[in-house]
């Protein structure tokens, strides 16, 4: 059965007067990795802010898994009806162990009282096992995620996100601020993940982006301009004209400036 | 300080150095005059406290200035239940022209009643703050701020209802409680000895909630709360909780004040004491609950000791102490012994073959990027951290 895990229409965002998201529309089907790109400012890390609840819009509905009203939902109660979120800049738990911040996330309970008095269950050390050697920080559980190089703290919150098992994986810009090696491998383990979910990936490297065969989706100035795969999209006079400039890759505004 | 915080259970070493820590205070009786074991009993009873705002402190990253309006409720509820004891109307109130007594001051006469009223009271008074302030997102400088003129409100509004709560003057001359006279030989020794009882168990209690998955989101919650909200927990819930509890701890340590000490008035739940309960954590330790309950002890003994000497410069060395200490021992008085064994590693001539520790300080400057600025109660003390992981580094 094929439906869509994420529905969104007409979604419009004010801040101030400034329209930062102007009648958008989503689908995301099952299984299916999807790049935003576009601009600076073009409302990109705005929509993923309206899919997780942090940003509630003026107009429009967002639904998840056919039937569920996001909008009708607290950020923390998005988040355990199987939405993830990997922000932009790696945001670990700094005073925690790569453990400690595994087992945040691999089990939630349900307040205080039931926090005090949970205990770790082996399922859950499996999984984080699990996730933690394919992204490569299993021999450094015992750190303190705030002692992790930077590439190695986007993992442990791309690990974080994967351990949720959610069923929606949002990803901003990973691979920002990445040398060439980290890259292939956030590359590969975004590749992982989606074979099992869906994902929606923020993304300002091309180069990135033309690696995965997907459906990219193309917001300019608030607005979707174009969506379709890269190939596609690489030809769309439009996108060309505001975003891609003459040469896709030429150093410009999209290029790769964000991520040297 | 971080890596302190996430270390494993306590070594039997520490086990050990705690067991002689509470042989000294079971013995202390013996050595001492009333007079000077009420005034232990009274550090103690402050030592309580200290375990409960570092909780919410030290642990959640939550600064309350006001705690001492909780340690003050709880003071107040037992002084009530004094009071009955000994007059069927309270001096206060006749003098105020009252001829009956209040309906709510009626139950106060049972010790039944009283004894959790001292922490229940603080508890739900503090949901009734803590809720629709951590609802809205209010964190930081400015939940400490707030908490600070609740602290002033308070103490204003115990003033001004004289006829209910002995105005400026409090509440004293006490004779007995739970119908035994403070005055029968080894009444002060009970209730010496049922303060240490009270702050073994706090501490226990809280070295036990820091241990568990609470424990964890409450340090996550200092690190990076709006994180921690995309991972599917509530952190009003678990702040409320803390602040809840902290609070209840802040009262019980009052109703084990006043009968020690013998008075308590609005002077004692204001802007002033409130502060010196933040700096005792500070002194101590913060996020160490062993040492916040040490720092306690010892700013009050100094206290003691250098208001009975040089009552006029008290407050300058008061000051001095705490400047001292944050900037040369930014973790407390439980992070000396580690900064002088990494001091001594560094002396020439000294073997590098030191252990290292395992859990080195990350990086002082954290930047939770989800939630920009205002996420740490950072009054004054973050500001120095580098100094404790520089000296880390060195070693």
């Amino acid at each position: 059965m094929y439906y869509d895990i994420l529905y969104a229409e007409g979604v419009t965002v004010d801040f101030d007067g400034f329209r930062a998201l102007d009648q958008v529309n989503l689908i995301v089907r099952k299984g299916e990795l999807r790049f935003l790109i576009g601009p600076n400012g073009a409302g990109k890390t705005t929509l993923l802010d309206v899919i997780c609840g942090k940003v509630k819009p003026i107009e429009g509905r967002v639904q998840f898994a056919n039937e569920i009203d996001l909008l009708a939902h607290d950020q923390h109660a998005i988040a355990r009806l199987g939405i993830s979120r990997k922000f932009q800049a790696p945001s670990v738990f700094d005073s925690l162990t790569v453990h400690q911040n595994m087992a945040l996330a691999a089990e939630v309970p349900s307040g205080f009282l039931a926090a005090a008095f949970h205990r770790e269950g082996g399922a859950a050390r499996r999984r984080i096992d699990e996730v933690l050697d394919m992204v490569g920080l299993a021999g450094r559980r015992g750190e303190v995620a705030g002692a992790l190089a930077h590439g190695e703290k986007q993992w442990l919150e791309l690990s974080m996100a994967i351990v949720q098992d959610p069923e929606l994986l949002l990803v901003d810009e990973p691979v920002a601020g990445m040398t060439a090696g980290e890259r292939e491998r956030t590359g590969a383990i975004l590749e992982a993940i989606a074979r099992e979910r869906s994902v929606v990936v923020v993304e300002h490297d091309m180069q990135f982006v033309s690696r995965f065969s997907s459906t990219v989706t193309v917001l300019h100035a608030g607005r979707v301009i174009c969506e379709g795969d890269f190939a596609t999209i690489k030809q769309d006079p439009t996108v060309i004209d505001v975003y891609l400039g003459r040469e896709p890759g030429d150093g410009n505004e999209p290029g790769d400036g964000n991520a040297a | 300080m971080l890596d302190k915080l996430i270390a494993g259970p306590p070594s039997r070493r520490q086990y050990i150095a705690y067991g002689l820590m509470v042989g000294v205070l079971l013995v202390l009786p013996l050595f001492l005059s009333d007079f000077r074991l009420a005034l232990v009993g009274k550090y103690l009873a402050f030592a309580v406290a200290a375990v409960g705002l570092d909780l919410l402190w030290g642990y959640a990253g939550v600064l309350s200035l006001g705690h001492a309006v909780f340690f003050s409720l709880g003071a107040y509820s037992m002084a009530m239940h004094m009071k009955l004891q000994s007059e069927a109307l309270p001096d206060f109130m006749v003098w105020s022209g009252l001829e009956q007594l209040p309906w709510f001051w009626e139950p106060f006469r049972h010790f039944a009643f009283a004894l959790p009223m001292a922490v229940v009271i603080p508890a739900v008074f503090a949901i009734i703050i803590g809720y629709p302030t951590f609802r809205s997102g209010i964190r930081g400088v400015y939940f400490s701020i707030l908490t600070q003129a609740m602290a002033l409100a308070m103490s204003i509004l115990f003033i001004g209802q004289q006829p209910y709560t002995g105005g400026t003057n409090g509440m004293t001359n006490f004779q007995s409680l739970a119908g035994i006279s403070l005055y029968k030989s080894g009444m002060r020794l009970g209730l010496y000895l049922a303060t240490v009882v009270t702050l073994v168990g706090v501490v226990a209690l809280a070295l036990w909630l820091v241990k568990t998955r609470t424990g964890t989101v409450l340090m996550a919650i200092r690190d990076g709360e709006n994180r921690l909200r995309f991972l599917g927990y509530n952190p009003v819930r678990y702040k409320l909780a803390t602040f809840a509890l902290s609070a209840g701890i802040a009262g019980l340590a009052g109703a084990l004040f006043v009968p020690q000490v013998g008075i308590i008035s609005p002077s004692s739940m204001s802007i002033l004491p409130s502060v010196e309960m933040a700096i005792w954590v500070a002194v101590g330790g913060r996020g160490t609950i062993v040492g916040a309950a040490a720092g306690a002890v010892v700013v009050n003994w100094a206290k003691t000791v250098f208001s009975e000497s040089l009552p006029e410069a008290w407050l300058y060395v008061f000051g001095g102490l705490f400047i001292g200490v944050v900037l040369l021992f930014p973790r407390g008085l439980a992070g000396i012994a580690d900064q002088l064994r990494a001091l001594w590693r560094t002396l020439p001539g000294r073997p590098a073959h030191a252990p290292q520790p395992q859990q080195r300080a990350p990086e002082p400057a954290r930047s939770p990027a989800a939630d920009g600025s205002r996420n740490h109660a950072s009054l004054a003390l973050p500001v120095v951290e580098p100094v404790a992981a520089t000296a880390e580094r060195e070693s």
